[in-house]
């Protein structure tokens, strides 16, 4: 058809790339524009927890079977971003039975699977569970990897015929005659991918229609054409372990609070987290007593967690949102449900929809919401297909055939590529020519890092959220170098060296919360590579002219300490 | 009964092997103790002095010069500038490096494409000196990451380097897996095995010139990364030299670095000729004795065995030796829990920028005039403990590009002083 409706979806999180796909396989022409990386905002700040519904299920029992239901949907669309935990929900003496009754009811009346098992059961399975844990509620609590879902949800629009446009500002809304006719954005480096040096430029983008899937930024947008979203967002760290102390997802069974959940999540577990609303998404303060708290409070459920080491520490915004007439106090006691807000009916503005609250487990179905309400709105009569249509790397995927052979990698090498890439496996490994290993931590080869620069441009940082390269133990101490030299080839050496420093300055960012025991120790050494060996922190091609003639040109060569012939004696001394 | 020695030296890395060195050599009875692989292995096995100043000035062309005018309380103004030079001496006689025949710093081509300033470089480093005006090629391997020999060349032309200079990258000939190790490199290449090339079958090294010949446009001189050889470098270097008609020199690159292996290997080779002790594997975990040290305990399979020395020489390395330890509370000295000045608050510990002005870089122990640790209070905490290298806070070397020297001078000064003072 010739003239689908255009449709600029604003956000590049999971929930705006997953209106985005479900918006392009319902026929419509659509744009999504994002400010920074896919997953830039909250998407790729949480913990990666993908939700039974057990923790909703006291307070909030239709959040709770949204999740169960969307859990069950993300195991099949999204195989390959997705682990199934299973998930615990533990009482510790101090916790009050009642509560722990009620949650096992709340479960059960929302159709979540789960049972009881006693302290014993649950430390067999879980053997660093403190030993007073007294019983547990088993619950399908799962882990999932926010970048992979949202990189998947973008591909497949893209091949859909989505446009993809990461790096761009939103810096207007165009409003004429009372409607949102589009978006006015600033692209960071041109349109398509991002490739550093390249001229940014301003853009109208005309649209039909302008979906505002920002999250905690919902508010900065409406802002734009005149309308208030009162968007609470509110602040979460969350704290990387080196290792998996846990493979289950572990709950604390009591009414939510800070510090009560550790998410195993690929080499790591991810401590969670607090609760603290804030005035600016972007400004707030990263403080050293969150993560203190965290660590020292979810230490009472996993008692070695206390000393164990932390390779970093970030924070999350969550973009809570509450109808005007609620008004609750503190950020814990608002609902974590989802609100589609028509601005035609409740603002008077046709033309732009938001979508403002909600979470990670249920994106889907929040896409789902948002792209029948567009279709209604333009008449078009398309059924959503996103709980039935696997995303790519989801397709007839079997990690039963023999990758490590068929691409000529080491075992664990080859199973963890294969665990990220799914069923793109054969697409992405299948390579001419030698795939060594360039992250070793995270066990991502070359292939891998190139196909994820195929799809990302000159950015490090979205190679490394499209494969995990540098997010393991050393946070890119030995392979930040590595992936920069991948970009080579495709792009020149200035590209190349804003890239590197660009990943060294964002890896730097989150370890600072990690400084002590063996993560200092890990960033001393990483230091010493970089400023020793490498001498990245006094490059001369970033400072003054070097006089080279000043400096010992070799203990053979004849010019000796008088500088101004070692220059010019043209290097006949020099065998 | 204690094992007993005049001098102890705890610690196997650049400065407790200087210090036992320095001691055996001045006559004493040294034995020396290690927990571990030394974090030589890390290390690009260049031995820089001074670099840069601490105000970031640099590079400096005489490190020496530059030395006095280092604050007080930097380990370099503790010594001396004469301690310096003197551990340079013996290093230079022990070792196969060059440097020493002048002042000046040289300026060596890193593996990230840039140059360092440094004071003794390995003869295997000496052709690619970036103040030596001569063409150069440099060669990477296809398989081996940490050196993208194209992207190297590029920054050092924009850093105007007075020569001309281009990369390629080559496969490496044979079957090596895409992950092998740097050593299986150079042991390859030792060996000289013969190992299949576009359908025949020769030695590696004269299939590893081929590899290289094709590409040489008229350069006197040919850069590899650091894999060049293991036992036998010089012997590598020199065949591929004569085979290509040309000067070859290894960049620096790792971990795990060969140049700071190899350095390794001829540090404990030179203390074994001089005569001392040397146990590695088992770390010190205790201590005994008050104002003084009567004794050191030292773990073997789980039992703790005392040795006892006149002197001992504390020189376990900094935080990635381990020698300087942290947890969320502070920042101490495993061994003899010396003092180790650090902030109160660890938000201070760092700088917000990666490459930034960092306290924790610093982080170690303050000593007196003789290299002797001091308590919170400035009183000497054992009259016959000393301390060098890494383990001594007060100077940043990654910024500074000191770190080599420093624990040079610091480990010989405190074995000589060791050796002097034991009975």
């Amino acid at each position: 058809m010739g003239s689908s409706p255009h449709i600029v979806v604003v956000g590049g999180g999971s929930t705006g790339t997953g209106i985005t796909r479900d918006l392009a396989m319902r026929g419509f022409d659509v744009t999504l524009v994002e400010q920074g990386n896919l997953t830039h905002g909250t998407t790729g700040r949480m913990h990666g927890l993908l939700h039974s519904g057990g923790r909703y299920a006291v307070s909030d029992r239709a959040s709770a079977r949204e999740c169960i239901a969307e859990n069950r949907v993300l195991r099949e669309i999204a195989a390959h971003c997705v682990e199934m935990t299973g998930g615990l929900f533990v009482k510790r003496p101090e916790d009050g039975e009642a509560y722990f009754e009620g949650k096992l009811d709340g479960c059960r009346a929302c159709d979540i699977p789960a049972s009881v098992i006693s302290g014993e059961e649950a430390r067999a399975m879980e053997p660093h569970l403190a030993r007073d844990v007294e019983k547990a509620i088993t619950v399908p609590d799962g882990a999932v990897d926010p970048f992979r879902l949202v990189v998947a949800n973008a591909a497949d629009a893209r091949d859909r015929g989505a446009r993809i446009e990461t790096h761009s500002t939103v810096t207007d809304l165009l409003v004429e005659a009372g409607e949102v006719v589009g978006v006015e954005v600033e692209h960071e480096a041109g349109p398509g991918e991002r490739v550093h040096g390249v001229e940014g430029g301003r853009e109208e983008i005309r649209a039909d229609h302008v979906v505002n899937a920002t999250g905690a930024w919902a508010g900065r947008i409406g802002a734009m054409a005149g309308v208030d979203i009162e968007v609470r967002p509110s602040k979460g760290v969350m704290t990387v372990m080196n290792v998996r102390q846990v493979d289950t997802v572990l709950n604390r069974c009591r009414p939510k609070g800070d510090a009560d959940v550790i998410v195993p999540h690929e080499t790591t577990v991810i401590l969670g987290t607090t609760d603290e609303e804030v005035d600016d998404p972007e400004d707030y303060p990263e403080e050293q007593w969150e993560v203190d708290a965290v660590i020292d409070t979810l230490a009472s459920l996993v008692p070695m967690l206390r000393d164990a080491r932390t390779i970093r520490s970030f924070w999350g915004v969550r973009p809570l949102y509450e109808p005007p007439d609620v008004g609750s106090d503190a950020p814990t006691d608002i609902t974590r449900d989802f609100f589609l807000l028509d601005h035609a009916e409740r603002d008077g503005l046709p033309g732009l929809t938001s979508i403002v609250g909600g979470k990670f487990t249920t994106y889907r179905l929040m896409a789902e919401r948002v792209a029948d309400h567009v279709c209604g709105r333009f008449g078009v009569d398309a059924d959503c297909r996103t709980a039935d249509v696997p995303l790519p790397g989801s397709e007839d995927f079997s990690v039963l055939r023999d990758y490590m052979d068929e691409f000529g990698l080491r075992s664990p090498v080859g199973r963890r590529s294969v665990e990220r890439l799914g069923s793109r496996a054969d697409d992405v490994l299948d390579v001419d020519g030698p795939n060594p290993t360039v992250c070793e931590c995270e066990a991502v080869t070359r292939a891998e890092i190139r196909d994820a620069i195929e799809g990302s441009g000159s950015d490090l940082n979205a190679v490394r959220i499209r494969t995990r390269a540098s997010m393991g133990n050393c946070q890119g101490g030995f392979c930040c170098h590595r992936m920069a030299s991948e970009l080579h080839g495709t792009y020149d050496e200035p590209v190349v060296r804003e890239a590197w420093d660009e990943l060294l300055a964002e890896r730097w960012k989150g370890q600072r919360h990690a400084l002590w025991g063996r993560q200092l120790s890990q960033a001393m050494l990483n230091y010493a590579l970089h400023a020793t060996t490498q001498n990245r922190d006094r490059d001369p091609a970033d400072a003054g002219p070097v006089d080279y003639a000043a400096f010992d040109d070799g203990p053979t060569r004849a010019g000796g300490p008088a500088g101004a012939d070692v220059a010019a004696d043209g290097g006949q001394n020099g065998n | 009964m204690a094992i007993d020695s005049a001098v102890l030296v705890i610690g196997g890395g650049l400065a407790g092997l200087t210090s036992a060195l320095a001691a055996a050599r001045a006559g004493g009875d040294v034995r020396l103790v290690s927990a571990k692989q030394s974090t030589l292995r890390n290390a690009s096995g260049l031995v820089d002095v001074l670099g840069y100043a601490p105000d970031g000035t640099g590079p400096l062309i005489d490190p020496f010069e530059a030395i006095t005018s280092l604050p007080e309380g930097h380990p370099y103004r503790t010594v001396g500038v004469d301690a310096v030079r003197e551990a340079l001496a013996l290093f230079d006689e022990v070792t196969d490096y060059c440097g020493g025949h002048t002042d000046r710093n040289a300026l060596v081509p890193t593996h990230g494409g840039t140059v360092k300033p440094t004071a003794r470089y390995p003869r295997g480093v000496a052709a690619g000196l970036a103040s030596d005006d001569r063409d150069a090629l440099l060669v990477g391997f296809e398989s081996l990451l940490d050196f993208d020999a194209p992207l190297a060349a590029d920054p050092l032309r924009a850093a105007g380097v007075p020569f001309g200079v281009r990369g390629v990258t080559v496969g490496f000939p044979g079957d090596l897996r895409a992950d092998a190790k740097v050593t299986r490199y150079a042991k390859l290449l030792d060996v000289n095995d013969e190992v299949g090339a576009n359908g025949r079958s020769r030695a590696a090294r004269a299939a590893l010139a081929a590899a290289v010949e094709p590409h040489l446009d008229g350069e006197p001189r040919v850069g590899f990364p650091a894999v060049l050889g293991d036992d036998r470098p010089g012997e590598v270097r020199r065949t591929l030299g004569e085979m290509l008609g040309v000067d070859v020199f290894e960049v620096p690159t790792g971990p795990p670095s060969l140049p700071g292996l190899r350095l390794e290997d001829a540090l404990f080779a030179a203390l074994d000729a001089a005569g001392a002790s040397i146990e590695t594997g088992n770390p010190v975990v205790d201590f005994e004795g008050e104002g003084r040290v009567e004794a050191v305990y030292v773990e073997k399979n789980g039992a703790r065995i005392p040795y006892t020395a006149d002197q001992y020489v504390l020189a376990t390395g900094g935080l990635v030796g381990k020698g300087v330890e942290s947890d969320r509370e502070g920042v101490s000295e495993p061994v003899f829990d010396c003092h180790v000045p650090h902030p109160a608050d660890r938000y201070d510990w760092f700088d917000e920028d990666a490459f930034g002005d960092h306290a924790f870089a610093g982080f170690g122990l303050r000593t007196d005039a003789q290299l002797r640790p001091l308590t919170a209070e400035g009183t000497v905490e054992f009259d016959n403990l000393r301390a060098a290298g890494a383990v001594l806070g007060g100077y940043d070397f990654p910024a500074e590009k000191s770190g080599s020297g420093v624990s040079l001078a610091t480990g010989y000064a405190a074995g000589w002083a060791a050796t002097q003072e034991a009975r």
